[in-house]
């Protein structure tokens, strides 16, 4: 497994700084009275919805490390991502309880759905599918996140349904912006 | 009492009462009221409520531990018991409104029993089948209170546990206090608590932290979200004598990122205690200061681990330190720390309000006090229960779970998290103590009970623990790292059908490898769950590897190669190829034995 971080779009320096701006104002109003490598990446991703090199860097600056002491830190926990968000996010929990309870078949079926083979993105980018080790809610499993809402008792139909409207949502509101911004 | 406390109080307990002359509807919230739907509630309730143009307040609560009724309305009318109603739909909204706030009549039919006195045919609360053996303490405010309002719990009894150690005991005697109520770990170690604080207060350094794990990465587990859901102040009361026993400073809120409502309900309780004096300096007009924040890790498993969790503080990669120094010594920032798990921070003020007599009556001889089990799996009433040590497994899955909710019979259960092992049902009178669970071969752990029916396959079960474990192994030890990598490869050809003679004894080598080798208990334990499922269920491994047709183990898709880079070839049959100038733990049976009861 690869990840890397690249900058958001070398040839438009515009787009760039604005994503500087914007990670330096995340830094600044982080909520923690402590602040951490980890601390100021968690803000940033919190806003920008992934980490680009730019904000790698400015986080390198603001907590005065180097930028491979932040790279460390972030490529180690699996909920920083690196490239742009897509437009959903679907999380299958597959925790013990919910693997007994039929976490299995759904999330063999979403993959299916999205002819995905494993976690990450769909091609077109509308949908980025993630495992999830527990969703903290194993009374109401089998459990699935949409768009970082938690869908209790879950069944393969009601996520493809779910699934489906949200991307027929996206198609007829052609306005609706990526999220995390 | 002191003298701010004492104006707290009055303060609390007034407007408890002001609250109570109109009609209050509690509305259970939160991870486990989102997935059953409470977000369509509240806001179907806030509609109807201005549609009938009633005046009615409405709180968000946590769960009350039944989370298989959920979504939970708790509906209060003056002079009237508190009638809960479960499994609300928004569509039964507007009725509840009319019959039960306006025309004073209760719908018997969907509700689920009464709070406070007698609503005739309708069970009270506490007897229901889930309720009935508990003893409340650690949850004593679940659901009850607005874990955003800190008069709410300041009205529940709340903070008289700091007012009476800050006026009336001295740091010794708070110390001894706890000592001697007998309150061991609930994180899994089972280490007395007393003692353990007593190595932070025998440190003279200026600076010292108080860490309260909250991280709970546990599968099965979710009684620490649950109590920074329903009674974030319990936490920080407990977090806040724990510092002035110990002589403490400064304390650490360790929760994972990720789920919302913990980390803001915690963080607003934080911000109303600074508010109203008793966090910061000079706590209610005495001498002692102490300061909490919040902390958060990216989602990573072994954060938990004490040392882990100290370097994730740091803000670094959550991998386990080496000991020596323990943390008492030398601990997050380079300072004395002390690490609780959340849970046993909780029962701390009511052991100071009541006195270490009162808890250490609760339990069994060496086990003081309750336990909470949290229900998941193949169970009717999955949820939380807090019960006294000394009750049966039995009692709890049967009597309050439910057992199975289509009658069949249960095989096992999957406790002590994802590192734990599992207890078959012919063990389910065994009694909850951490002694004997331990001498029996079991694990409680955090509380994760997993129940699991006739038709699950051990095999498979086991299969989805150690994928859970491999990809979440740091990484900084190669037997761990590689080694779960190589366990799940092989389960996953034994669960196929394909496993090689001699699968068995190379995963025991492994493990044994393992946890020689491993610095932290990821490792150490990690061939646990192999362990006790081949000592209670060798024979479905035996007979898969005998050519016998898999029996309920579909195919699995999961992380099948850890995060920090280790592949699984699902094809490749492998073997331990090491080196010569390299030696190798050789497991002995009793070696093995002997794991298994750690």
């Amino acid at each position: 497994m690869t990840i890397t971080s690249k900058s958001s779009n070398k040839s438009d320096p515009n787009q760039s700084e604005l994503i500087r701006v914007k990670a330096r104002l995340a830094l600044n109003n982080q909520k923690t009275k402590t602040i951490t490598v980890l601390s100021s990446l968690l803000a940033v991703h919190d806003d920008l919805g992934y980490l680009p090199l730019e904000a790698l860097e400015e986080i390198s600056i603001f907590t005065d490390s180097s930028v491979n002491e932040v790279w460390s830190v972030g490529s180690f926990y699996p909920n920083f991502r690196f490239t742009p968000p897509a437009t959903h996010s679907v999380e299958v929990c597959w925790g013990p309880t919910c693997h007994v309870l039929g976490a299995q078949p759904i999330l063999q079926g979403v993959l299916k759905y999205l002819e995905l083979d494993g976690e990450g993105d769909t091609p077109d980018g509308m949908v980025s599918l993630k495992y999830n080790t527990c969703l903290g809610v194993c009374p109401h499993a089998p459990a699935v996140s949409i768009d970082h809402r938690l869908v209790g008792h879950a069944s393969l139909e009601v996520i493809i349904d779910r699934i489906k409207n949200l991307l027929q949502g996206m198609k007829k509101n052609s306005n609706v912006k990526q999220r995390g911004n | 009492m002191s003298q701010s406390f004492s104006s707290l109080s009055k303060q609390a307990l007034d407007n408890w009462d002001v609250l109570h002359d109109s009609p209050w509807i509690r509305v259970s919230t939160g991870l486990m009221g989102e997935a059953a739907g409470s977000d369509d509630i509240l806001a179907m309730l806030k509609t109807e409520i201005q549609r009938l143009g009633i005046e009615v307040n409405i709180s968000e609560v946590g769960t009350t531990g039944l989370c298989y009724a959920e979504p939970l309305m708790d509906v209060h009318v003056p002079n009237m018991p508190r009638v809960v109603y479960g499994n609300v739909k928004p569509n039964q909204i507007g009725d509840i409104l009319k019959q039960h706030i306006v025309g004073g009549q209760p719908i018997k039919e969907i509700a689920l029993a009464s709070i406070g006195g007698q609503v005739e045919g309708l069970p009270k609360f506490e007897e229901l089948p889930m309720m009935q053996s508990q003893v409340r303490i650690a949850l004593r405010n679940a659901g009850q209170i607005d874990p955003t309002n800190l008069g709410h719990y300041i009205a529940m009894g709340g903070f008289q546990g700091l007012d009476k150690a800050l006026s009336m005991l001295s740091r010794e005697e708070t110390l001894e206090e706890v000592k001697n109520s007998g309150l061991r770990g609930r994180g899994g170690a089972a280490f007395s608590t007393g003692t353990k604080w007593s190595f932070l207060a025998g440190n003279p350094a200026a600076t010292k932290y108080i860490l309260c794990n909250c991280e709970e990465g546990d599968p099965g587990a979710f009684n620490d979200k649950t109590i920074l859901e329903t009674d974030p102040f319990t936490l920080l009361e407990g977090c806040i004598l724990a510092g002035y026993a110990t002589g403490a400073s400064n304390g650490i809120v360790f929760i994972r990122h990720g789920h919302d409502s913990p980390i803001e309900r915690t963080r607003s309780a934080i911000a109303a205690c600074y508010e109203a004096g008793l966090l910061g300096a000079n706590i209610l007009g005495s001498e002692f200061s102490f300061d909490i924040e919040v902390s958060l890790v990216g989602e990573s498993y072994v954060a938990g681990e004490e040392t882990a969790l100290m370097e994730a503080i740091e803000g670094k990669r959550s991998m386990p330190r080496f000991r020596p120094p323990f943390p008492a010594a030398y601990g997050v920032w380079g300072r004395p720390s002390n690490i609780n798990n959340i849970k046993t921070l909780s029962y701390v003020p009511e052991i100071i309000r009541h006195g270490a007599e009162w808890f250490s009556s609760i339990g069994t001889e060496k086990s003081n006090g309750t336990a909470i089990a949290c229900l998941s799996g193949d169970i009717l009433y999955p949820g939380l229960v807090e019960v006294p040590f000394g009750v049966s497994v039995r009692q709890i899955i049967e009597d309050m779970g439910g057992g199975d909710p289509n009658g069949k019979s249960i095989k096992f259960l999957q406790t002590g998290g994802p590192l734990g092992g599992l207890l078959p049902s012919d063990q389910f009178d065994m009694k909850l103590d951490f002694d004997e669970m331990v001498s029996a071969g079991a694990m409680f752990g955090s509380g994760g009970l997993i129940v699991c029916n006739e038709n699950r396959s051990v095999v498979d079960l086991t299969r989805t623990l150690i994928a859970f474990d491999q990809m979440e192994s740091c990484g900084k030890c190669f037997p761990c790292r590689l080694g779960m990598s190589h366990m799940l490869e092989i389960l996953e050809r034994i669960s196929g059908g394909t496993g090689h003679e001699g699968d068995m004894e190379l995963m025991e080598r492994v493990g044994v490898n393992m946890r020689a080798g491993s610095l932290c208990g990821h490792g150490q334990l990690g061939y646990n769950p192999v362990a006790s499922a081949v000592r209670f269920f060798g024979s479905e491994f035996t007979d898969l590897l005998e050519g016998h047709e898999p029996k309920n183990i579909g195919s699995f898709v999961g992380p099948l190669s850890t995060r920090r880079g280790a592949q699984i070839d699902r094809n490749t049959p492998t073997s331990i190829v090491k080196p010569d100038f390299v030696s190798e733990v050789q497991p002995s049976s009793s070696e093995v034995n002997n794991k298994v009861q750690e």
